[in-house]
């Protein structure tokens, strides 16, 4: 956001957009488009449906074919390809073909320089019959630069989306600002900045970069519920390396700065990375799948061959006895929910928390797990932003929520508590609290202290709160409880009293904090009982104009 | 903990899973009340089996690795007697003992392993008062001698492999003791091993050459030059007599069971009765494994096992004294529960039935299913079961298994998962049987050897009979790298794929939606870097596959029909199907997403990539995968203190394995390697605490896999 308040010409220069590698777009004649009437050209006096026809041929390939080879010899496909294999086939319906971009500066109202379409491919189309905008930008315009005429084809879908409730799907392929159009171009980017936070809870916005995607443009995906990158082709920063260079002297590259691998295990922008375009539509497609169209859209129900009694009785023995022992919480849910499909997003980033899509019974839930293989599935900064985030997404969609809870406590140490776990765990806190959507939580092992509250307890307004017998609920391990009430007393034995005494989940189940202890094998089954009658789920908050939400960024942020 | 809920599972668990046998109709003498059996797994079921329909209580003895197993939950009873490991627990006579007087058990079932021809065992039993079920001492010591037991074989006059024992100097003591035995013999270095000093004559020449050869070597190699002489057997089959004897003193044997598959001196594959069998050998054979019970004092059951060569000429090798691994195919074709046997002799009844009355029904071939990685010379792979789902019970099979889903196979133990025994009424119907019982099982989460099984039952030799102790060596020299799958195979995968990617995507569909569905275009699929193009024509239900390479395409095969008969999803989306008038059954894997698909077919597992037509054309333009960059150093996960470190400097290492253990939160956590190679450094010691990122282990990384060092010994023979 500082971002914004810079002037102008400074923020061009820290955006990153290198003019050096616009400027040959702009020189190149695009032949294709020598038809279009004006001053300088004999009048075109054939029937308007022939030049019609002639104009839309041209239009459809963008920048012409020289740069559609050109993009294809770098792994990639062009904006229309990409539309193509997105959505079902001979589905899309293409709009604003034929907008041109109103600048004059720079020799930019020339004909050659006019190209239809202005750099977006922008329409709706299906993802296995559900309706979906598609915005895809093409690099062979101008660089797929955003000009005010592309931000307006952006907008107007953006705005038809929310009117129709239809998800917007961004391919993001852009070399930045249009430079040439000056603010005309920064007022594009806040237009569509706006319509990002007007139809965030509205529609889902899914955001996948599929190239450049630099400087006051990363705000859009950024803000978009989801961000999804291609490997090797894609790089998302907000100053690139030449100005990094510049200002802290690192030097760095494109993909070390922000390639998908930095933004999908370390800066966590980015919910998931796929190895190429076609790779990256496809698994998008399935992704869509899981979303309703919008937040007044029933959940999207798929029928499924997986039966909704069916018991796992491993789950019975993938808990370790020994409190100590690892296990993976993925192999936990991918038992539970419909043919072990499960969506994870963020695998990479903040481990220690499991979030995604899967479905029970046919229907979409969004799952939120602690994964004791890492950190002992503790919470930490990390994963606390990255659960509230994802609890809020399924509260404004309504999507239920399952909760897998193996959890020991916050994570300690100088550098969480220096860097503000209490307000980034907060998060968390304020998102579970908060959601209205039908919940269920499981705890099958550890519920310690404070953690055991934040993890969508009873007592945050779950439906249902389930335990598997093996599951310990306390304020903290035994060992650490009896060291403080029995100090210079047989310690292991008083271990060994507080372990049976109140490391179980009985005495929750006695104050009606769960609603049952369930087998684990069970579980499916419960839970797509409960889902089922908490579809008509109501629950009501007083009237506000909105919560106030702990936002405040990381202080690392700034550095 | 709520003691209430652990009492209801295992209750619940033993409502489930508690499968019996053998149905309890008839009526069985007086034998003990209660019996201990002092063993684990599979065998431990399968006793227990055959005490609950005799109405015998049971006692299960177990270690803390397999506290959660199926044999401790459905015992009557189950005890603790130590940690893991088995030197500590199951070994341990004294423990179990403690649990014999616990439990007030009158007999102990040894099983096989374990303490099951251990004299000290037995003896200190029986000073307590306990039966042991299993042979008389004097029989255990005699027979656990290889010197004993030849010198008992001779006084039994049981065919012994004609050798001379002691060393010989002279070259025409050589040729004179080869006569004697009868050529071809085997020149041996008595220090030998590994193929050295060792030469196979066919004639005085050969055994002139063969002798001087021999002595050189083993002097040059181990510095001793002594020489002895052995009858040497051409191609040698495994065949093994089941006998049982009672306390009178009546001897019967059963048909035999031939092992001739080996790996590494490990059975593979059992079968009952042996192809090359004919009636005067058997009566030959098993009369003379009777004899020698009868001059040891033998009683219950027990095993001679005979090298025979192609001449049918036999050769005692060994007694075994216990209840072997392979029993059950013998019971197949016989109808007799040995374990009933054997507690009813234990008890000091009389066998039931005379010699004539042993009758050969069918044929019986077993299986032993291991968790092991045959593409990485057979090393065991340790892990849980995440998906475990046998085969449909059909008539004629029946699986012996210690596990089931969610069980863990534990480095502690013999990593056997089940034995897989079918019976049909000739052999070539037991083989059906086998291979579409290969087809049907589902197992997950571990590595196992079912796709060995599936090449040798179809290996031509194999289904021919025509095999002998090389067989493995023979076709697989350097081990098994999974099945080589056949253009064909390859096209049946794709019409699989096509059939479920219809199936998926009428799914996916949203209901009342009208748009052109995938099921009418052609698709290309890419299976091993080849891409095949599939269509279907509607009218006729035609398949045509052809395979593409480039812009060319080759001339397609047409299937006239392809029909999916059953899509199970419970068992694991079985996948039954009917192609071209042949049935086929595959397993369909890991179903993720519908872009990639995994089939398990014929023993392997096949990755599919599915592209519809425009998919396909933008395919081209995408870059080749990445490389996968494999690490040659392991970092810290996570901050904490390095609680063991399992390799050293130097050590191979192989995916998978254990590195060290790193404790964080109080957790620990099993740091394992992602590549194969050597250790170039260790840079932790236990006890020392690690940050994030901290370099723990470097690597040098090979091609090659390391040598295999067989660990896990413990298979029976």
């Amino acid at each position: 956001p500082v971002m914004l308040t810079l002037k102008t010409t400074r923020a061009l220069s820290l955006w990153g957009i290198r003019p050096l590698a616009l400027r040959p777009l702009w020189k190149t004649v695009v032949r294709s488009f020598s038809q279009v009437t004006s001053e300088e050209s004999p009048l075109d006096t054939r029937p308007f449906v022939e030049r019609l026809k002639e104009f839309k041929k041209a239009a459809v390939l963008g920048g012409g074919q020289k740069r559609i080879d050109t993009q294809h010899r770098k792994g990639k496909l062009n904006a229309r390809e990409r539309v193509q294999i997105f959505l079902d086939p001979n589905s899309f319906r293409e709009q604003d073909l034929l907008v041109t971009h109103r600048c004059s500066e720079f020799g930019m109202h020339k004909d050659e320089n006019k190209i239809p379409g202005d750099g977006v491919v922008t329409g709706y189309g299906t993802v296995n019959g559900r309706p979906c905008y598609v915005f895809s930008q093409d690099f062979t315009v101008h660089g797929g630069s955003l000009s005010e005429t592309h931000a307006q084809k952006i907008c107007k879908i953006m705005d038809m989306a929310m009117r129709v409730g239809a998800p917007v799907v961004g391919l993001n392929d852009s070399g930045g600002a249009r430079i040439q159009e000056g603010v005309d171009s920064l007022a594009g980017y806040a237009e569509v900045f706006q319509r990002n936070v007007i139809a965030s809870g509205v529609v889902p916005q899914i955001s996948l970069i599929m190239g450049p995607c630099a400087g006051g443009a990363v705000y859009s995906p950024a803000m978009t519920d989801f961000t999804f990158m291609v490997k090797d082709t894609s790089y998302m920063f907000v100053t690139g390396p030449e100005v990094v260079k510049a200002v802290t002297h690192e030097d760095i590259d494109q993909e070390a700065l922000g390639g998908a691998k930095v933004h999908t295990s370390k800066s966590g922008v980015a919910h998931d990375a796929f190895d190429n375009d076609i790779d990256a539509l496809l698994r998008l497609r399935n992704f869509v799948d899981f979303l309703p169209l919008s937040n007044r859209a029933p959940l999207p129900h798929r029928p499924t061959d997986d039966s909704p009694t069916r018991e796992e009785p491993s789950l019975d023995t993938v808990v370790p006895d020994d409190p100590k022992v690892s296990y993976d919480m993925k192999e936990v849910i991918e038992k539970i929910v419909d043919e072990g499909n499960f969506f994870e997003l963020m695998a990479n980033w903040a481990r220690n928390i499991i979030i995604g899509f899967a479905r029970m019974n046919g229907r979409t839930v969004g799952i939120v797990a602690n994964q004791p293989r890492v950190l002992a599935g503790c919470l930490d900064i990390d994963s606390s932003t990255k659960g509230a985030r994802f609890v809020r997404f399924c509260d404004a969609f309504n999507i239920p929520i399952l909760t897998f809870v193996d959890v020991p406590g916050f994570m300690p140490g100088t550098d969480q508590e220096h860097n503000g776990i209490i307000r980034n765990g907060a998060k968390l806190l304020f998102a579970y609290a908060e959601s209205t959507c039908p919940r269920i939580t499981i705890i099958t092992r550890k519920a310690y202290g404070g953690a055991y509250d934040v993890m969508s307890s009873k007592h945050l307004r779950a439906d249902f709160n389930y335990a598997w017998p093996q599951a310990e609920i306390a304020v903290m391990g035994a060992q650490g409880a009896a060291k403080i009430l029995f100090r210079g007393q047989d310690l292991d034995a008083k271990t060994k009293e507080y372990e049976i005494r109140l490391c179980n989940p009985l005495l929750a189940a006695q104050r009606g904090f769960l609603d049952d202890v369930v087998f684990p094998r069970e579980t499916r089954k419960r839970i797509i009982e409960d889902l089922d009658l908490l579809r008509n789920k109501v629950l009501e908050d007083p009237w506000k104009k909105h919560s106030n939400i702990p936002l405040q960024l990381d202080s690392t942020c700034w550095l | 903990r709520i003691v209430g809920i652990e009492i209801y599972i295992q209750r619940y668990m033993n409502r489930l899973f508690t499968k019996r046998l053998f149905t309890s109709t008839g009526k069985y003498p007086k034998t003990y009340d209660k019996i201990l059996i002092a063993n684990r797994g599979e065998i431990s079921r399968r006793i227990q089996d055959t005490c609950k329909k005799m109405g015998i209580k049971t006692v299960a003895v177990y270690s803390d690795a397999d506290r959660h197993a199926m044999f401790v939950k459905e015992a009557d009873e189950a005890y603790r007697i130590g940690p893991p490991q088995s030197n500590q627990s199951y070994l341990v006579m004294d423990n179990i003992l403690d649990v014999v007087k616990k439990s007030g058990a009158q007999a102990v079932h040894p099983g096989y392993g374990f303490l099951s021809e251990n004299h000290i065992f037995q003896k200190l039993l029986q000073d307590n008062g306990v039966v042991f079920i299993g042979p008389p001492t004097r029989a255990i010591t005699a027979m656990g001698d290889k010197i004993e037991s030849k010198k008992i074989a001779a006084e039994a006059k049981v065919n012994t492999i004609p050798g001379y024992m002691g060393v010989v100097t002279e070259i025409e003591e050589v040729k004179r003791i080869s006569k004697e035995i009868g050529y071809p013999v085997m020149i041996k270095a008595s220090a030998g091993g590994g193929g050295k000093g060792m030469r196979i004559a066919w004639n005085d020449e050969e055994a002139e050459i063969g002798f001087r050869l021999s002595t050189e070597e083993a002097i040059s190699s181990f510095g001793d030059g002594r020489i002895f002489i052995e009858k040497y057997i051409e191609e040698p089959r495994h065949i093994e007599y089941q006998i049982l004897g009672d306390q009178q003193g009546n001897y019967v044997y059963l048909p035999e069971r031939e092992c001739s598959v080996q790996r590494r001196n490990q059975k593979v594959i059992e079968e009952a009765p042996s192809v090359v069998m004919d009636p005067d050998t058997r009566h030959a054979m098993g009369t003379q494994a009777c004899n020698l019970a009868r001059t040891c004092g033998y009683y219950t059951t027990g095993t001679c096992e005979f090298l025979m060569d192609k001449h049918k000429q036999f050769y005692f090798l060994e007694m075994n004294t216990r209840l072997q691994v392979e029993h059950p195919v013998t019971e197949q074709i016989t109808g007799i529960d040995l374990v009933e046997e054997m507690i009813k002799i234990a008890a000091g009844y009389p066998l039931e039935y005379k010699q004539e009355d042993v009758k050969i029904n069918g044929h019986s071939i077993e299986y032993r299913v291991y968790a092991e990685d045959p593409a990485r010379k057979f090393l065991p792979s340790i892990g849980f079961l995440k998906k475990y789902r046998e085969p449909y019970n059909r008539p004629g099979l029946r699986i012996d298994t210690g596990v089931q889903e969610g069980s863990e196979i534990s480095m502690y133990y013999d990593p056997m998962i089940s034995k897989l025994i079918c019976w049909g009424k000739d052999r070539s119907e037991a083989l059906k049987l086998l291979n579409q019982n290969v087809d049907e099982y589902v197992i997950r989460g571990v590595n196992h050897n079912l796709g060995f099984c599936k090449t040798i039952i179809n290996n031509d030799s194999f289904i021919k009979g025509d095999y002998t102790t090389a067989f493995i060596p023979t076709f697989y020299p350097d081990g098994f790298k999974g099945e080589v799958m056949s253009v064909e195979d390859h096209k049946l995968l794709t019409i699989m794929a096509y059939k479920i990617k219809n199936i998926k995507d009428m799914q996916a569909r949203l209901k009342g939606v009208d748009y052109e569905p995938y099921e009418y275009e052609p698709l290309y699929m890419e299976i091993d870097d080849t891409w095949y193009r599939v269509t279907h024509d509607h009218e006729t239900e035609k398949f045509s596959v052809a395979k593409v390479e480039g812009e060319v395409e080759e001339k397609p095969t047409i299937f006239d029909e392809a029909k999916v008969e059953k899509f199970d999803y419970e068992h694991d989306s079985l996948i039954f199907t009917k192609v071209a008038g042949q049935e086929k059954t595959l397993q369909f894997n890991e179903v993720t997403d519908f872009i990639d698909y995994s089939f398990f077919y014929r023993g392997s597992n096949v990755k599919l990539r599915v592209l519809t037509p425009k998919q396909y054309e933008a395919n081209k333009y995408m870059a080749p995968p990445p490389k996968i960059d494999h690490a040659k150093r392991v970092i810290s996960p996570m901050p904490g203190s390095v609680v063991s470190v399992s390799i050293e400097e130097g050590d191979p290492v192989v995916d998978g394995q254990e590195l060290c253990v790193i404790e964080a939160m109080k957790m620990q956590n099993i740091i394992r390697s992602e590549v194969e190679g050597k250790v170039k450094k260790v840079n932790c010691k236990v006890g020392q605490s690690v940050g994030v990122d901290e370099l723990l282990i470097e690597f040098v990384q090979i091609q090659q896999y390391p040598p295999y060092i067989p660990e896990f010994s413990i298979y029976y023979l």
